[in-house]
């Protein structure tokens, strides 16, 4: 027999438990100074640090401790006053000094908690997540095992191996396990791994790029019998490089796990990859019998020590959490809640707060850049941000609200700012744009165009009033649309005496 | 006129007055390689052309009037566990056979950038692991005083090429006494300076928390101008000190010891010790009472732990250290037939190019870090570390200097404990407790046993970042070894050259 998602979760109570790995960004690695930069040719961003060279020594990067302390803080840990690394000894090609340094029992933020929003059946509602430590590690190599069948080093021909990545700092958020998530435990996974993201976005600690590697997550799931208040056997799934395939490997392994349980079958104790096409999960290296790490504190590097005061004047960096600053956001601009999740999408949401903070109108600001800057920065293929800038942009909404700049009129000065020609104040100068609201400019201009149409003029005299229209027409053609259209019907309809 | 015979501190001189050139110094040297090395086999690798060209090199800043240090243009034997760019690095281990580093120590960077002319590299037990050279892979340094017998180790290449006048100056690296102990054995001045007083950066470790480079030549001057040039903070190593360095050529001149108070560990002065270098051990105290210093005797009660500890501290490191050495990246490679995987290839190269000494400390270490045994063995060993380093606050309580003999007997003949490594490694009993606390520790020749007519070293330690303490009283004691002898202790070494 088989059990579907629902009935599984009806049956067996999950638990959860979550590891996130982020890629710091800072610009060289954890215990040398070799850049970070992600794609360079292979074994260019290596020295003999990084290549565990006879003799060679780490130096823990200042910038990766403050990082990390960051999101402690963040997540609302403590941080630890006293804190050292440690080696974990094992052997693999990848890794070239055969330990990795990493932190362990020693850890520099300890015991925060997460809280994070999902839907239920019963409206909105909140999970905490406890965190169990935050700390620091490098990165191993990269390794690509060529020949084989397995992709694995194991039976494989060859093995090309890429140090670039070899100590780059890592920071590894270790979740306690999340019980009584019941059938949302992928959702909670989920939405874990998303405030984390944007918490993680909003320090600047990291690209968090999932596909890229930079956030990688790995997702503890055991199964109990509901009501048994046991804790079933775990699997540990790796390779989730999505955010949807967060939520796809949890359910995917409650659903696994409960029909072993239900064939009577035990779940064993190992990793599992998880398989993006698929999304199941095949069995990887089996952690029944513990491998011995042979931890002990690194002797190269001396404790991580941060002074209380500094600590203090990190504090007061955390912004404010993305999810209640989304929420305030949407309030204040009175926005809707799909117009908010593409602000969010395109990672907008700053520039449009400056936007805002400048004097722009919330809407006017919001449409602008979702709009016509997206679009163009589309077909560009560069970042929206990367064209114009929030003082640029509020300046062109001034000039449209005070009546000096049409929509269309500014769309022309926003190419121009893009082009290099300057500021708003000098494109509009540059390429003569000014709204014409001369009276008599554009009084020749209707008197053009009812000479050129006289049996539509004659139309309107008669109370024809939607046929002003080809004459409007005529007349923003003729100012080059630097005319305010509203100004010129009121003109037009007045000397053709329907005013 | 100055010769080989000449001090450092000589031949710095004559060539400041331009009486001879770093060149003609060099090759004088470079002769008494060719002379006397087939014999001592104190180097494992000559850089002929190297130090030429390095000697022309300070010449010719010499003759430009470009101002250079105190060192400039004398000659260095470099002990082969630092590296070296391009020239062949080994720590006298197989597995390294080959291995031209790409990049220098920065021990090796002061000493180039002070014109201190590298003659070459000298031979060692492998990877420091030893008291008598005869775990080097390339083949056992003989003492210049008796070639049947052992120079000490691992420092042995250094110390007899000083004793055998093929350098006035040489580094060595000391984790339980490989400065001093061959210091003692071959009638030379060894220093191991504070821990983290000079850089390891490009020091092939053995125990990283308990190596330390220092400096070694025939007098206590000589020894501390070469202390000053490769002392020093250094932002490669994070566990150096951020401390001016004491200043030792101001102490090593000062010839006063009155109203000093040297404490004399009773621990180390009596059973286990040969009657003639205790015989001479307390001549030497009493030449210092004549100096007007004041002998207290202190007790040291957990020194009886030390040697225990430090072979569970030392090869728990080692086996950790020493995991890189597993042929995928350089050095030597065995059994790569094409069909074998890495992790074989890599047992088998271990097999092959470690010696035996190397293995039995990596199989110990790895036991001793072990799960379940951690706690027993490394963690006990850390705390009598703790212990050790409080007998010596207590003891520099009530002394300013710590004196004791360095080893317990002259050298002993080639072979005679091979086979017996505990007995090997109470050689150290005497200088492992220096390097338990991270203290500073000198050793000096006193005179020559009465039973075999060969050098005894008598040990002065001194207390963290002192270590001009140990200069002050070594230089004093030195002065008036050399007023009762009548001559150097090494004038009476025989003479390797003419034969």
């Amino acid at each position: 027999m088989t059990l579907d998602y629902a009935a599984a979760v009806e049956k067996y109570e999950p638990t959860l438990g979550l590891e996130v790995h982020v890629e710091l960004n800072t610009k060289s690695k954890m215990f040398c100074s070799c850049a970070t930069e992600f794609g360079a040719q292979p074994n260019t961003q290596t020295c003999p640090v990084c290549l565990g060279l006879p003799g060679a020594l780490p130096v823990v990067n200042a910038k990766a401790i403050e990082s990390t302390i960051l999101i402690g803080l963040a997540l609302n840990c403590s941080i630890a006053p006293y804190s050292r690394f440690a080696r974990k000894n094992y052997f693999y090609p990848d890794m070239p000094k055969n330990f990795q340094t990493s932190q362990y029992d020693e850890p520099i933020c300890v015991n925060g908690y997460l809280d994070v929003e999902i839907e239920t059946d019963e409206g909105q509602k909140t999970f905490r997540v406890d965190i169990e430590r935050v700390h620091m590690e490098e990165d191993t190599g990269k390794s690509l095992h060529v020949g084989g069948s397995t992709g694995r080093i194991h039976g494989a021909e060859y093995s090309l191996l890429d140090y670039n990545r070899a100590g780059i700092p890592l920071v590894e958020i270790v979740t306690r396990i999340v019980p009584g998530t019941g059938k949302y435990a992928p959702q909670v996974a989920r939405a874990y791994v998303t405030e984390l993201r944007d918490i993680l976005r909003s320090l600047g600690v990291s690209d968090v790029k999932m596909e890229q590697g930079s956030l990688r997550c790995d997702a503890n799931v055991s199964l109990a019998p509901v009501g048994s208040g046991k804790l079933g056997t775990r699997s540990e799934t790796k390779n989730v490089n999505s955010l949807r395939s967060v939520e796809r490997a949890v359910s995917g392994e409650i659903e696994r796990q409960a029909n072993r349980l239900e064939n009577g079958e035990r779940i064993i104790q190992e990793t599992r990859h998880f398989l993006e096409e698929s999304g199941a999960t095949r069995p990887g290296r089996s952690k029944e019998q513990a491998e011995d790490y042979r931890y002990f504190p690194e002797p190269d590097l001396v404790p991580v020590t941060p002074d209380a005061k500094w600590i203090e004047e990190l504090r007061t960096r955390i912004p404010e959490k993305p999810s209640l600053r989304r929420k305030r956001l949407q309030a204040e601009w009175n926005c809707p809640d799909k117009e908010m999740e593409s602000l969010v999408n395109a990672e907008l949401l700053d520039v449009v707060e400056e936007t805002i903070k400048l004097g722009a109108e919330p809407t006017r600001a919001r449409t602008w850049w979702l709009g016509e800057i997206s679009r163009l920065a589309n077909e560009k293929e560069v970042a929206p941000t990367s064209l114009v800038n929030a003082v640029q942009v509020a300046e062109v909404i001034s000039l449209i609200v005070s009546g000096e700049l049409t929509d269309k009129l500014a769309r022309q000065v926003v190419e121009g700012v893009i082009a290099g020609e300057g500021s708003p104040a000098q494109v509009i100068e540059k390429r003569g744009l000014k709204v014409v609201s001369d009276d008599s400019a554009l009084m020749s201009a209707i008197e053009a165009a009812i000479a050129a149409q006289p049996d539509t003029a004659e139309r309107v005299r008669g109370g024809n009033i939607p046929a002003a229209g080809a004459l409007i027409g005529a007349v923003m053609k003729a100012t080059g649309g630097a005319a305010d259209a509203a100004k010129v019907r009121e003109l037009l309809l007045k000397h053709l005496g329907q005013g | 006129m100055t010769n080989i015979h000449s001090s450092a501190a000589e031949m710095a001189a004559a060539l400041s007055k331009n009486e001879t050139t770093s060149v003609e110094l060099t090759k004088l040297h470079l002769d008494q390689i060719s002379k006397v090395d087939g014999k001592v086999h104190a180097f494992l690798h000559v850089d002929t052309e190297g130090a030429l060209a390095q000697a022309a090199e300070v010449d010719a800043k010499r003759a430009s009037g470009e101002q250079i240090s105190p060192l400039a243009g004398v000659p260095l034997a470099l002990k082969d566990v630092l590296t070296q760019k391009g020239i062949p690095t080994t720590a006298g281990s197989k597995i390294l056979e080959g291995w031209r580093p790409p990049y220098d120590s920065t021990v090796v960077s002061k000493l180039k950038a002070a014109g201190v002319v590298i003659l070459g590299k000298t031979n060692m037990d492998e990877f420091a692991m030893g008291s008598s050279t005869e775990n080097s892979a390339y083949g056992t340094t003989q003492n210049p005083w008796d070639l049947s017998r052992i120079p000490g180790g691992s420092g042995g290449g250094s110390a007899a090429a000083l004793a055998s006048f093929q350098a006035p100056l040489a580094i060595g690296s000391d984790t339980g006494g490989s400065i001093r102990q061959p210091a003692a054995l071959t009638g030379t001045v060894g220093v191991k300076p504070t821990y983290g007083g000079v850089s390891r950066y490009g020091v092939i470790a053995y125990s990283s928390s308990l190596d330390q480079i220092g400096p070694c030549a025939r007098t206590v001057l000589d020894t501390a101008l070469l202390h000053e040039v490769i002392a020093g903070h250094d932002e490669r190593d994070s566990t150096s000190i951020n401390a001016p360095v004491p200043q030792v050529v101001a102490a090593a001149k000062k010839l006063d010891v009155k109203g000093m108070k040297i404490g004399v560990i009773k621990e180390l002065n009596g059973a286990g010790f040969q009657a003639g270098v205790i015989e001479r051990f307390n001549e030497s105290l009493d030449l210092l009472v004549a100096n007007g210093a004041e002998i207290v005797e202190v007790s040291c009660p957990n020194f009886e732990y030390a040697l225990a500890a430090y072979y569970l501290i030392a090869p728990s490191e080692a086996s950790s250290n020493l995991a890189r050495f597993d042929s995928m990246r350089y050095g030597l490679r065995v059994g790569d037939d094409g069909k074998r995987g890495a992790e074989e290839v890599m047992s088998i190269t271990r097999e092959a190019g470690f010696g035996k000494e190397v293995k039995r400390r990596i199989i110990l270490g790895t036991y001793a870090l072990s799960s379940g045994y951690y706690d027993a063995f490394y963690g006990s060993a850390q705390k009598v570390r703790t212990l050790v380093k409080q007998d010596f606050d207590a003891a520099f309580q009530m002394a300013d200097v710590l004196v004791s003999p360095v080893t317990p007997t002259t050298a002993f003949k080639i072979g005679e404990k091979s086979d017996d490594p505990v007995a090997m490694y109470l050689s150290d009993i005497a200088t492992i407790p220096v390097n338990m606390a991270g203290i500073g520790g000198m050793s000096l020749p006193c005179g020559l046993a009465a039973e075999d007519g060969l050098p005894v070293g008598f040990q002065i330690m001194s207390p963290v970042m002192q270590d001009d303490r140990m200069y002050r009283v070594g230089a004093t004691l030195e002065a008036a070894l050399v007023s009762k002898w009548g001559k150097p202790i090494l004038a009476n070494v025989p003479d390797l050259g003419g034969k």
